[in-house]
């Protein structure tokens, strides 16, 4: 078993793990770590397959912001996972039997897993030949030349989730005074102030 | 022109049923009965200047489906333009006599418009039957012979109010479903041998029909008998003819203008109008002919003997009906088709106006029809008992024997009983005693109403009889019209009747194999002996030879008889032509083996005065136990008590298909509604839409919980059956 | 990427340029004052793309390597999609301002969601698919929270999201099985290693999961579960748009993964959509029966309405994905009118959607009634309604294609569902009125939208508006 060998099912053991905890963790804090210890282990597989790009990705952009965003949601949100998860306790058996039958038969597909003949050629026409072309350069290649639609139609899902958000949390108040600064700067001092004489004893 | 006449009755009917309110009620009484008028006059018009020669006028294509192709058109040909007189003539004075019957009502409330709906049945009915007479195909005939039906039905319940009426109507209406069903699988047989309904190619088809064999029921027939015995039994149950019959003498619950137009003159007749059609088929099919003699001939007899009995105005005149129908049936039979028209004919004018005459009565006496209640009225209606006599003499024949003058059914009646004799079969022969015996007995009958409605002693509620009146001017119209057709009709069409082999075939537009042909024939008689080796191949030149020998037979044995016809002075000039033609040429087909035309003109005189001497003996026995002896029919009625009981209770035909059907069908039905609809339908249908669908729209209900792991579960539920599924199966293989 | 390829996306880059323009103008004028102007707007705009892509020609093209498929199937969907969409953001106009939820983002997010629809009848990709399908999804489920204040709407949205996650998860799973298999994402490609019969396990597996998130998204049973709730929870100018063209674009999504796809392994996937078909058709009718408000109902039959049109699918010929475009025509056609209906529904200027509110109604309106009554014999399928067309072109579809028993079961499921049309019939004209009757007057759009749409149910049976013979040409083009 050469280094790679065994760093790779190192890697590949620690995702598996990883996400079951994710799952079965009491704490959802702990889950939130777990996932991007998961994160993490995938970086190390995607290094592993020379996509180093790819890897860097992943731990800038999802455990970097994603998961770190997940971590400050889940301690600000107050939500009673332990009761959620008691009601769900009730179907625990009948899900696990599901989900052992489910294994079983993905772990028969795997078992006698078999490419289509074409299914390598098909599959080199698309990508820039590795050999020539650095793996970065050849991701950039396709997002912006062969998938240009699809990486635009990405923007626009981004967009949508942007309205979504704005439309779903942002609040135009008519209750609250606001700051109007241009108002405040054009006060003019003689309309705002007037001087009272106020006799003693008499008040206003 | 036949396009009006045809269209002018609906028009009248939808005119005056939907259109009353606004034109009145007088108003829509008036355009129908104006707009049959026309249709008669138009009929009239027709019937005067028609050639001979059948015309097809399409109005527009009916119904395509598959190889049936029909058209809605019009055959005009001598049968129906005979039927168009009497249709039309006889529907118009009965729409005027309505004016005066259907007045004043007492089965309706006051203020209850029920005249403009009876006017628009009536010249519905009268459209239907027109639809029915110039049917071009069998599916345009089925359509009328169906909405006479309707109409019948809607007639003869016209007092809805009164629960006998209804009974009868839907009596009519189920008894003749029975010979409908007959009909139907006729036509449904014609179509599965010949592919086609229209008249031309089923005619056309006849002779081969009658070598092709068909399978039925339990055995193999012969194609063209099991059709023709099918049509009959379709014309059996329009035309009341015995085993069908019972419904005749209920539909007298409908008013008497409906009984005079649909129920004597115009609808039962479409029995025998579709044997007279259906000659070219029936020439083939002596099973059947012979069938419908024997029926006919059973039917008269059976018919007049309940006539003798029945007390009931209406009643005897229906049964009369229904014995008269008979005649025609045998004379149709017998293969004299022109003799059964002919007595449909002055059947018609005079029937009619023996209903009309006896609604007359009626409505004199103040809605009364038992005639024990009556008596004496000839002083109170003297143009009612003057109208009635001269039917009666009609009908039962009066004239002077052995010559062609005398009242119309004198000679059409007779007509059917020489016919009945020159058949010269055993059914023929059977026809004829039946027939006298009736003839008898019609007369016997006929005379017995007279005499106990006119003559005598007044009997009954003597109310009614002080204050019995003649009836306004609008109803005795109709009579005296129509007793001029009763009186003439025979005289003057005779000849185009019953008349000699050519003046018959030329009034039918048949063609005459005459002497000319004779001629030919002897010139080439290798040519008949060659067709005769074909066996009939059922084509032209076959006919026609085989016309041309049968009629030299015939040419010698008439001679031997050829004082007789000298002494008939009317027909018969030294020679005779045959008929010929193929079928579907000219009205009516006559095969070159029938001669019992020219048979019954040589029938002895024995033969020809015997009807006459029937009648006389009838109108005796009536005179003498009706005017002389009085009591004489209740003492007769006392000492032969079986023999009353059963001709009172008609035979017991109703107690017997009481037994037979009635009861069964109800026991079987109860069954079937109680068990087997009640339980087993209704008590399944309700237990899965009322118990079981309920438990699985709980079940979804609850399924559908509201939280969102009972959604994910039951989709991964749905993803692993699927995914379990497919690889155990593998997909499709 | 060349200009042809953007000449054959034009359609979807001006609809998507008009959305993002007109979010800038009106977030830097008006804001939801521009709401109704902007809705208008986009509907007009909706119309004319429809027109354009109607007259643009019957050529079958392609674009971005394969990608994106331009042809008569495509272009009879979007025609749907985009009409439909527009008949509903008219509809929905008014309603919307009543009750103030008006935002201007609201039409544009209908815009999106349909470029993503236009989008997905034409993806000619998994990857493209997948984009199209969230693009639609995201925005639908961001309206149907769009009544934020209210815990039905939010729990709507979000129960919407959290499913819809799951099935876009499964449909991803499917794609990266039959990625693996085939070595490619295309449909062009894929089809040359799917054949009938040459189906390796895992393949069918990856099949079996595209299936289901397909399924989720047409609501087809069992993963319709997610319907009623959505249904009932979102305001009901959204649920008239979730119950139309979403439909639309998801069934032809559905039939052109089946057909470009898969075109070669009929049998492999027949049996699957039969099973869904049959599930849906007696699910969406029996369920529905148990229902008290309309808009639930109406999910309900929309579930049952899926599984009809899945048994044109399940012919997997065709004469089925024809019947299967003429029936998705008509259903949008129906639940246009019968939304229109369900939107004026309010007692004392309350939206009231419960069905008790219809008690006697034909006593206080009577054509209001009669309309719906149409429209609900329409959706039964009773004959001469075009419903019943509907039916009866899907049913014969089956029944050519040998699935004698799909289109018995079709039968005697329609039956049974014909129960909760009639009971709304029969309340209608027999109720006795109760406190709970509507008693809104109707605007005059949503009068005009109701009785137009009963029209056509009756109009439509001359000679369906030739919408049969487009939806014949069009299924030409996708079934080789």
């Amino acid at each position: 078993m050469t280094v790679v060998d065994f760093a790779f099912y190192l890697f590949a053991i620690t995702v598996v793990t990883a996400g079951l905890f994710v799952v079965i963790a009491r704490n959802p804090v702990h889950s939130v770590l777990w996932l991007i210890l998961a994160f993490l282990s995938s970086a190390g597989m995607f290094v592993l397959l020379g996509a180093e790009f790819v890897a860097m990705l992943l731990i800038i952009v999802y455990v970097g912001a994603v998961a770190v965003l997940f971590l400050f949601v889940v301690m600000m949100l107050d939500v009673d996972f332990a009761e959620l998860k008691a009601e769900m306790a009730k179907y625990v058996p009948l899900a696990a039997l599901i989900g052992v039958v489910l294994l079983m038969q993905l772990a028969v597909v795997f078992g006698s897993w078999a490419f289509a003949p074409e299914a390598e050629a098909l599959r080199g026409a698309v990508t820039p030949d590795a050999g020539e072309v650095h793996n970065t350069k050849a991701l950039g290649m396709l997002l912006y030349d062969q998938y240009f639609l699809l990486f635009q139609l990405a923007g626009l899902v981004l967009l949508v989730a942007m309205v979504g958000a704005i439309v779903l949390t942002l609040r135009h108040r008519t209750d609250i005074k606001r700051q109007n600064v241009l108002a405040q700067m054009y006060r003019d001092p003689a309309k705002a102030m007037k001087v009272v004489d106020v006799k003693p004893g008499q008040g206003l | 022109m036949e396009t009006i006449l045809l269209f002018a009755p609906l028009i009248g009917s939808l005119i005056c049923g939907f259109g009353w309110r606004v034109i009145s009620e007088q108003g829509a009484m008036v355009v129908a009965t104006g707009l049959l008028f026309l249709s008669a006059f138009l009929s009239w018009v027709v019937f005067l200047s028609f050639d001979g020669v059948t015309e097809q006028i399409q109005i527009m294509r009916w119904i395509e489906s598959g190889t049936l192709a029909t058209d809605w058109a019009i055959r005009l040909d001598r049968l129906t333009a005979i039927m168009l007189i009497v249709i039309t003539t006889v529907s118009s004075l009965v729409h005027l006599y309505s004016f005066g019957y259907m007045a004043h009502d007492d089965h309706f409330r006051e203020g209850e418009s029920y005249r403009p709906r009876f006017f628009a049945y009536l010249s519905f009915f009268t459209f239907a039957m027109l639809m029915l007479v110039t049917a071009d195909n069998l599916v345009q005939m089925f359509f009328g012979w169906e909405g006479v039906g309707v109409a019948s039905y809607l007639l003869i319940g016209f007092y809805f109010r009164k629960e006998s009426a209804g009974a009868a109507s839907i009596k009519a209406f189920v008894v003749n479903r029975v010979g409908d069903f007959g009909f139907a699988l006729g036509i449904f047989a014609l179509f599965f041998l010949v592919d086609s309904i229209n008249m031309d190619d089923v005619f056309a088809a006849a002779p081969e029909l009658a070598n092709t064999t068909i399978t039925f029921l339990w055995g193999e027939w012969n194609a063209i008998e099991v059709i023709c015995v099918l049509l009959f039994i379709g014309a059996m149950g329009k035309s009341a003819q015995l085993l069908l019959h019972t419904w005749l003498p209920d539909a007298m619950e409908g008013p008497t203008p409906v009984s005079a137009l649909i129920h004597a003159a115009t609808m039962v007749t479409a029995g025998v109008f579709l044997v007279c059609r259906m000659s070219p088929l029936m020439e083939f099919a002596p099973g059947a002919t012979t069938f419908i003699v024997y029926l006919g001939a059973t039917t008269a007899f059976f018919a007049a003997t309940v006539g003798l009995v029945q007390n009931d105005i209406k009643r005897v005149i229906a049964y009369s009906t229904c014995s008269q129908l008979g005649y025609m049936f045998v004379a149709a039979g017998v293969g004299v088709y022109s003799a059964a028209m002919f007595h449909l004919l002055t059947h018609a004018f005079f029937k009619a106006m023996l209903f009309l005459g006896a609604g007359s009565v009626i409505h004199g006496m103040h809605h009364e029809q038992d005639m024990r209640n009556y008596g004496g009225l000839r002083k109170k209606l003297p143009y009612t008992f003057w109208a009635m006599m001269i039917g009666t003499l009609a009908i039962t024949g009066v004239g002077i024997p052995l010559t062609h003058i005398g009242f119309a059914g004198f000679l059409s009646k007779d007509a059917i009983i020489e016919s009945a004799w020159g058949a010269q079969t055993v059914a023929g022969t059977y026809g004829f005693w039946m027939l006298v015996i009736a003839a008898c007995m019609t007369s016997f009958y006929s005379w017995r109403l007279m005499f106990l409605t006119f003559y005598g002693e007044a009997r009954g509620d003597k109310h009614t009889h002080e204050h019995a009146h003649e009836s306004p001017t609008v109803m005795l119209i109709p009579l005296g019209v129509l007793a001029v057709g009763a009186i003439l009709a025979g005289m003057v069409w005779f000849k185009p009747f019953f008349g000699d082999t050519e003046s018959v075939a030329k009034f039918y537009g048949i063609p005459v194999a005459g002497a000319e042909a004779h001629d030919e024939s002897h010139a080439d008689d290798s040519h008949a002996a060659d067709d005769h080796s074909d066996d009939h191949a059922a084509d032209g030149p076959a006919e026609d030879s085989h016309a041309d020998e049968s009629h030299a037979e015939t040419a010698v044995a008439s001679d031997d008889h050829s004082d007789d016809h000298a002494e008939e002075g009317g027909h018969g000039d030294g020679h005779h032509a045959a008929f010929g033609g193929q079928p579907g040429e000219g009205a009516l087909f006559i095969g070159p083996e029938n001669k019992v035309l020219d048979h019954a003109h040589e029938a002895p005189k024995w033969v020809k005065v015997s009807p006459f001497i029937a009648m006389l003996l009838g109108f005796l026995l009536a005179f003498q136990m009706y005017i002389r002896r009085p009591d004489l029919p209740a003492k007769l009625a006392e000492n032969q008590k079986p023999l009353y009981d059963f001709l009172i209770n008609k035979w017991y035909f109703d107690e017997i298909y009481d037994f037979l059907f009635v009861r069964p069908a109800q026991a079987i039905g109860k069954f079937l509604w109680k068990r087997g609809d009640g339980n087993v339908i209704d008590g399944g249908i309700n237990g899965l839409a009322m118990g079981v669908i309920p438990f699985f729209t709980r079940l979804a209900g609850r399924a559908q919980s509201g939280y969102l792991f009972h959604y994910v579960f039951a989709m991964i539920i749905g993803i692993v059956v699927l995914v379990t599924w497919m690889s155990l199966s593998g997909g499709a293989h | 990427m060349t200009a042809t390829d953007l000449a054959i996306v034009l359609p979807e880059v001006f609809l998507a340029l008009f959305a993002i323009g007109s979010l800038l103008f009106a977030a830097y004028t008006a804001k939801d004052d521009l709401g109704p102007a902007l809705t208008w707007a986009t509907a007009a705009v909706f119309v004319g793309i429809a027109g354009w892509v109607a007259l643009s020609g019957d050529t079958n093209r392609t674009a971005f390597n394969g990608m994106f498929i331009d042809d008569g199937f495509a272009r009879f969907a979007k025609v749907v999609v985009l009409l439909s969409g527009a008949a509903v953001l008219v509809m929905t106009q008014e309603f919307l301002t009543r009750r103030g939820l008006m935002k201007f983002e609201y039409p544009l997010l209908i815009a999106l969601a349909t470029v993503g629809m236009m989008m997905m009848v034409s993806a000619g990709d998994l990857m493209a698919l997948y984009m199209g399908l969230e693009l639609q999804s995201l925005a639908l489920y961001v309206v149907a929270a769009l009544r934020r204040d209210s815990p039905r709407s939010t729990e709507a949205g979000l129960k919407y999201f959290v499913l819809g996650a799951l099935s876009s998860g499964m449909l991803l799973y499917g794609a990266s099985l039959v990625y693996g298999f085939a070595g490619t994402t295309q449909f062009a490609g894929i089809i040359t290693t799917a054949d009938e019969g040459g189906m390796s396990i895992g393949l069918l597996i990856g099949l079996v999961f595209v299936i289901s998130g397909l399924a989720f998204k047409v609501s087809a049973a069992p993963f319709h579960m997610w319907t009623p709730d959505v249904y009932e929870g979102s305001p009901t100018a959204v649920t008239a748009f979730f119950a139309t063209a979403p439909k639309v674009a998801a069934m032809a999504l559905f039939a052109r993964v089946m057909h470009d796809a898969f075109g070669n392994a009929v049998g492999d996937w027949q049996q699957i959509v039969a099973f869904l078909a049959v599930i849906s058709m007696f699910l969406g009718a029996i369920a529905a029966i148990g229902q008290k408000d309309m808009k639930r109902l109406m999910a309900y039959s929309s579930i049952a309405h899926m599984g009809y049109a899945l048994v044109g699918l399940a012919a997997g010929t065709e004469k089925g994905v024809s019947a299967m475009l003429l029936y998705m025509a008509i259903y949008v056609t129906m639940n246009i009118g019968t939304f229109a209906f369900i939107l004026t529904m309010e007692r004392d200027g309350v939206h009231a959607t419960s069905i008790d509110g219809v008690r006697g109604l034909s006593k206080r309106e009577p054509i209001k009634a009669l309309a719906l009554l149409v429209l609900l014999f329409s959706l039964a399928g009773v004959p001469p309604m075009v419903g019943f067309f509907g039916k009866f072109a899907v049913l014969t579809a089956a029944v050519d294609a040998g699935l004698g028993w799909l289109a018995v079961a079709g039968a005697v499921a329609s039956v049974i569902g014909a129960y909760y049309y009639l009971r709304l019939v029969y309340f209608m004209y027999f109720g006795e009125e109760t406190d709970a009757a509507i008693d809104g007057a109707m605007p005059t759009v949503q009068w005009g939208f109701l009785v137009a749409s009963a029209a056509l149910m009756i109009l439509g049976i001359v000679n369906l508006f030739g919408v049969d013979g487009a939806a014949t040409l069009a299924a030409i083009t996708l079934v080789n």
